[in-house]
């Protein structure tokens, strides 16, 4: 009896020991983080052109004047929102063929990086690496040079987006393809099919749903992203934001009928695709 | 039994096959039409031919290479040499380099690659160019009298009445009235570690060790490893210590906004989670409103709120942190709802308040989906900052606009692409590292 409850006793005291060094552990990662975030706001404050406490107080009034001055103007409303809905298909189109695109190359890209796929096996590092930069190169990097050559317009900020969508995607699509079944893919080599046609008939039908939700995502992040390189120039109605922002008062009421239009096709893409993906995977999110 | 079924299962394979088929190339039939409706409505073919190779040909010359100018005033006789031809890169008490030479009576001498020379008499200037001539240019007051080889002009010389250019490959020279400049062209990013004026200018790494181990100490009694750390982290040209500044910031705005939006969603999620919520109206309430907060998306709160904060990086932090309050929201409660009841009961029948279930119960369980989404969004948020700073002013985003604006600092530009590009590969690998340990548990 002695024993039993001797190293019973040993147990508890070195579980308490090693619980109470997890919690001064974790007291510890959380005072560093809190103190880095606190010191973080006061350094971003410091460099901020108005404070925030200046700030908090103005953060109605931009939104007041927009909102008083669609008011004002209401019966023109519906007509401004029609006279921006061809620059707001520009967005979305800049968006659509972009990930059309950068899927595209995204399939090519995952399938000869994915091990037991690869056309080339030797060459699967340099396909990684080359979608981690493609990946890691943000879209205004590539819109702003693709601007200074091919003018403004649409088409830099579609190769700037379809560019990193093709990283992006590629990685996704890849890791999928690791969990890809590979039976089919070695019956369709007892028949002896080529590379393309073991990839088209044996992976592309197992991935696709994934694939599909995937690209559904990433459509929807495009849309954001075409709206925002708009905004430094890469035409759609990012563009024509900036110019009614640049006019400021008298115009507002047209900003306001782009939030409007932005608003709605966010939110519209956003649940429409939360729905297709839903089904698609059978998930919820 | 199997005999009698196995005809029409073929058949029906067979037709299964073709609708298949059917399908997939109508798939590709659809992509490739709207693919080219966009080549034809986004005018590829035109907005292709127009491009300006002339600019896509100076930015990538100039991305890769600088140019030294020597100018000539043509009113007081004087010559100055300067890198890029600014204030910051000039040769003052400095030995000039080999291609230039100056002799006694005022008058300079430059021998360009291929035995191209150029060489200065009082006002005027000739250029020897082999395979073609001597180009004699002499600028006044009236204007540049130029006489040329016999022949047709060549297109390298554009000439008029006061203004002579000549572009050759192994340099450049323009000349009016007022002074007559000469661009030579090399490879490299001149004055990268130091400027001219620093004492360490031109000496290689081992030198420099030499100098920080080196028993003579500098003139001014400054140590030399901190006058060279001075000189390369303030170097005039490059800036480093502001570049360094801006990619923190970038960083700065991306931590922020991340991890702020993280605390606040985690508290809200609880009222928005259908199994936590108090009240059926609150949670309908807090789902509209990161509804709300990611449709409005980070371009329109970046412009809200720079009205308001003004340009900078704590402007950029809070348009990350409504945004991804949003899109965190929803994650997290969505998260919520999924959590494990045993565990949450076991915590219960001890006898602990709600707090305490929640701490013990519930967040052991949710705490690495989290913490591995926040880790993950904290990646794609060191590019979005990177945006964001180009329309709020801060980060290396303003940079880079700003020198892709003066469109001949390219060099730069380029400077600027790989530190950004080296900081999201970091960023990454440093989030995915963490997101490993946290699935692995320790």
């Amino acid at each position: 009896m002695q024993p039993k409850t001797f190293g019973h006793q040993i147990r508890r005291s070195a579980y308490f020991a090693h619980l109470a060094k997890r919690r001064i552990y974790s007291s510890i990662i959380i005072l560093v983080f809190t103190m880095l975030i606190i010191s973080g706001f006061i350094v971003a404050n410091d460099r901020n052109a108005g404070g925030f406490w200046d700030g908090i107080n103005q953060l109605g009034d931009f939104p007041y004047e927009v909102l008083s001055e669609a008011g004002e103007k209401f019966l023109e409303l519906p007509s401004h929102l029609l006279t921006y809905l061809p620059a707001l298909l520009e967005t979305i189109h800049i968006a659509g063929a972009a990930t059309l695109v950068g899927a595209l190359s995204g399939l090519f890209l995952s399938l000869l990086s994915t091990r037991g796929l690869a056309y080339w096996p030797w060459a699967i590092p340099i396909f990684r690496r080359m979608m981690d930069i493609m990946r890691a190169i943000p879209e205004i990097v590539i819109a702003l040079v693709l601007i200074f050559v091919l003018g403004g317009g649409p088409i830099p900020a579609m190769i700037a987006i379809a560019f990193h969508t093709a990283g992006a995607l590629g990685k996704q699509f890849s890791e999928v393809n690791e969990n890809v079944d590979t039976k089919p893919i070695d019956g369709l080599l007892s028949v002896g099919a080529k590379w393309f046609q073991r990839m088209w008939l044996g992976v592309v039908p197992q991935v696709s749903p994934n694939y599909l939700s995937y690209g559904l995502m990433r459509f929807e992040i495009n849309i954001r992203a075409s709206a925002i390189l708009g905004f430094v120039g890469a035409g759609g109605i990012g563009y024509e934001l900036r110019n009614t922002m640049s006019w400021g008062k008298g115009k507002y009421d047209e900003a306001a009928a782009i939030f409007i239009l932005l608003f709605l096709t966010i939110v519209l893409v956003d649940q429409l695709s939360s729905l297709v993906r839903s089904r698609l995977i059978g998930t919820t999110g | 039994m199997s005999n009698t079924s196995y005809p029409p299962q073929t058949a029906y394979a067979a037709s299964f096959m073709i609708r298949k088929k059917r399908i997939s190339i109508g798939i590709l039939a659809l992509i490739l039409f709207y693919l080219s409706y966009i080549f034809i409505s986004f005018d590829f073919y035109n907005v292709f031919r127009e491009a300006r190779s002339d600019n896509a040909s100076i930015l990538l010359s100039d991305s890769l290479s600088y140019k030294t100018h020597l100018t000539r005033d043509n009113r007081n006789n004087q010559f100055s040499l300067a890198i890029e031809g600014e204030k910051k890169g000039e040769y003052i008490d400095r030995d000039w380099p080999r291609w230039v030479s100056l002799n006694d009576n005022g008058n300079a001498t430059v021998i360009l690659e291929k035995n191209h020379i150029i060489s200065f008499n009082g006002n005027e200037v000739t250029f020897s160019i082999p395979g073609y001539g001597d180009i004699i240019a002499i600028p006044s007051k009236q204007g540049v009298k130029t006489s040329l080889p016999e022949g047709e002009i060549p297109s390298f010389i554009n000439l008029s009445k006061n203004r002579l250019n000549v572009t050759t490959p192994a340099g450049r020279m323009s000349v009016t009235k007022a002074k007559t400049t000469i661009f030579k062209y090399d490879y490299g990013w001149e004055l990268f570690f130091f400027t001219l004026t620093s004492d360490y200018y031109g000496k290689s790494f081992s030198e420099l060790l030499g100098d920080v181990f080196s028993s003579m100490p500098r003139a001014d009694g400054r140590s030399h490893a901190s006058a060279i750390f001075h000189d390369f982290w303030y170097n005039p040209m490059w800036r480093h210590g502001e570049v360094a500044w801006a990619l923190l910031e970038t960083i700065l705005m991306a931590f922020l906004g991340t991890f702020g939006a993280a605390i606040f969603a985690i508290l809200l999620a609880f009222f928005a989670a259908m199994n936590f919520a108090p009240s059926r109206i609150l949670r309908f309430l807090l789902r509209r409103l990161f509804d709300f907060l990611r449709g409005v998306d980070g371009l329109i709160w970046t412009i809200i709120l720079s009205r308001a904060f003004g340009p900078g990086p704590l402007t950029g932090s809070l348009a990350i942190l409504l945004t991804d309050t949003g899109t965190f929201g929803k994650l997290f409660s969505e998260a919520l709802e999924n959590v494990d009841n045993k565990q949450i009961e076991g915590v219960r029948s001890t006898g602990s308040n709600s707090l305490l279930t929640n701490r013990f119960g519930v967040i052991p369980q949710i705490m690495p989906v989290l913490l591995s989404q926040v880790l993950y969004y904290m990646e794609s948020n060191t590019r979005s900052a990177t945006v964001i700073g180009a329309i709020v002013g801060g980060g290396i985003g303003l940079l880079l606009t700003q020198a892709i604006i003066t469109q001949k600092d390219w060099e730069e530009v380029t400077y600027y692409i790989v530190l950004i590009i080296l900081m999201v590969i970091l960023m990454d690998t440093l989030s995915g590292f963490l997101r490993r340990r946290l699935i692995k548990g320790k």
